[in-house]
């Protein structure tokens, strides 16, 4: 059997090690380089990359970072908890309901992110009714800034809590529901004081499962944000395009990586079912 | 409460739908600016007439089927290698390479390719998007297959076994057929995650291989412009067929 399996486990060694491994491997080893004159790397071992990622100018883009992708995941867990409520509650359309939610994820994120473009623009649809309607007389400034950021955001991980606060919300005990209905307890104290805690463990998954891809959003905020709202991703991105720094960017990358990886330890430990 | 609650998921479900759908009625529009006219295909008219966007296409196309073809399989057989026994070095990797930012992943394959061509001669083009969509893909098919395999009895493979089939003979006649609608799955899922890639693949490609997530990135930044709510449209109902597809496969 050892044989057969490690056939079948070598291509994807391969894959993973190649293609994944070895070119974080060659960021780390860049990340302790010193930018060269014209933007490649000279073999001057320092610290100084992941010194400066603690420089105020870039400590207040990661805690915008962190504040932003708080807030989503904050959002996505209000939002998303009545509407797994709801799902699980639907009886035979439970599947249906629950596509609806999953479908929209899986088709094109870049068009998802353009139609919030579309709607929210200067000369968009929102501002376009809201002119024809004379309600306002100049453009609304609804795109380029935070809050369409956050609202991009929330719109796109959305179904990352829905699907584990369901899947919660199916396993608990339904005895508990009828026995607090027995006791007198109406459908809303049920809901906030059996069902709300019960569902703690979909909560915790769902959070980690928006917050670590919101803490590493790009396209996002390169779209929908303005000049003013920078995050880590964007940062990682113009260190290896316009200001050609490429330690520094490597350095930047790895700090992400390393975050991303306690979480996602969190996450296996804590909560998320096993995928693999 | 139960009226509540309803209520609430009519506006949550008009939240995730509603901004693709309003795009696609206005892709029929036939006024160039957000103010609706009426009915037009002059902006699919427009799309399929314009052979930079039919190149991009084609690229896509060809780039989603070839990293689809090798993700799918070497995705398949890891599954099942690790579905015999895990390895906590492989998962470990794949459930990293899944969380990993796209903008990471982008930037470190860049740095990669850059640093392998000073000994090999070679530059940023289809190959390098081609290799960079296997690695990311690869989680999500082993994903996929996996979630098949868990429902799979084991003791099926013990018989074939036990009545002298080979341990390959006993995966390719037994095991393979009942996983096929499950690779299928997978497949269709790679293909649209490649299809729709637009971080990554902007970084690695080079000039001859500009995919259709790229021009629709550059048409979204360069302004209002009708024929990219046809070619959005086209996309999310092409893409969102095969996802349809696939789920269907899926759960048979």
């Amino acid at each position: 059997m050892n044989r057969l399996r490690l056939l079948f486990l070598t291509p994807a060694g391969i894959v993973l090690g190649a293609l994944f491994l070895a070119p974080l491997a060659i960021m780390l080893a860049y990340s302790f380089l010193t930018r060269g004159a014209y933007g490649g790397v000279t073999a001057d071992f320092s610290f100084e990359n992941y010194q400066r990622v603690l420089d105020p100018l870039y400590a207040v883009i990661l805690l915008r970072t962190f504040v932003m992708a708080a807030t989503a995941t904050l959002g996505c867990l209000v939002l998303g908890f009545p509407l797994a409520l709801f799902i699980s509650q639907s009886g035979a359309r439970k599947n249906l309901y629950l596509q609806l939610v999953i479908l929209p994820f899986w088709t094109s994120f870049l068009v998802r992110t353009y139609a919030w473009m579309f709607l929210l623009r200067d000369t968009g649809l929102v501002n376009s009714a809201l002119l024809a309607a004379g309600l306002i007389h100049a453009p609304l400034p609804l795109l380029y800034n935070d809050g369409a950021v956050f609202l991009g955001l929330v719109y796109g991980y959305l179904p990352f809590v829905v699907l584990p606060l369901y899947a919660t919300l199916e396993r608990l005990d339904k005895s508990l529901l009828e026995a607090a209905a027995d006791l007198g307890a109406r459908p809303w104290i049920t809901t906030t004081r059996i069902v709300l805690p019960l569902c703690a463990p979909g909560f915790r998954a769902g959070a980690l499962l928006v917050f670590i891809p919101c803490l590493g959003a790009y396209l996002t905020p390169d779209l929908l944000g303005g000049s003013k709202t920078v995050l880590v991703g964007n940062v990682i991105q113009n260190q290896f395009t316009t200001a050609r720094d490429w330690p520094f960017g490597s350095a930047v990358s790895l700090l992400l990586m390393a975050i991303v990886m306690v979480l996602l330890m969190l996450l296996i430990r804590r909560g998320g079912e096993k995928l693999i | 409460m139960k009226r509540g609650l309803a209520l609430y998921a009519v506006a949550a479900y008009a939240f995730l739908h509603v901004p693709l759908l309003v795009l696609a009625v206005f892709s029929f529009n036939s006024s160039r600016f957000t103010v609706w006219e009426g009915w037009s295909l002059e902006w699919y008219r427009a799309a399929l007439h314009d052979g930079q966007l039919g190149e991009a296409a084609w690229n896509s196309i060809l780039i989603a089927v070839a990293s689809t073809l090798v993700s799918t399989i070497v995705g398949t057989l890891c599954a099942y290698g690790l579905w015999k026994r895990d390895s906590k070095w492989l998962s470990g990797s794949l459930y990293l390479s899944l969380v990993t930012p796209e903008i990471v992943m982008g930037i470190s394959l860049l740095v990669f390719f850059q640093w392998m061509f000073r000994f090999l001669h070679v530059q940023l083009g289809m190959h390098t998007v081609i290799l960079a969509h296997v690695a990311f893909s690869l989680s999500y098919v082993v994903i996929v297959v996996m979630a098949r395999l868990r429902t799979f009895d084991a003791s099926l493979e013990e018989a074939a076994m036990d009545l002298g089939a080979t341990e390959w003979q006993a995966f390719r006649r037994v095991t393979l057929p009942v996983l096929a609608p499950g690779i299928a799955a997978a497949a269709l899922l790679a293909f649209t995650t490649s299809f729709d890639d637009y971080v990554i693949t902007s970084l690695v490609a080079g000039v001859d291989s500009e995919t259709l997530p790229m021009v629709v990135y550059a048409m979204a930044r360069r302004g209002a412009n009708p024929v990219l709510n046809s070619i959005s449209t086209l996309i999310v109902a092409a893409l969102g067929a095969l996802i349809l597809f696939s789920e269907r496969l899926r759960e048979s």
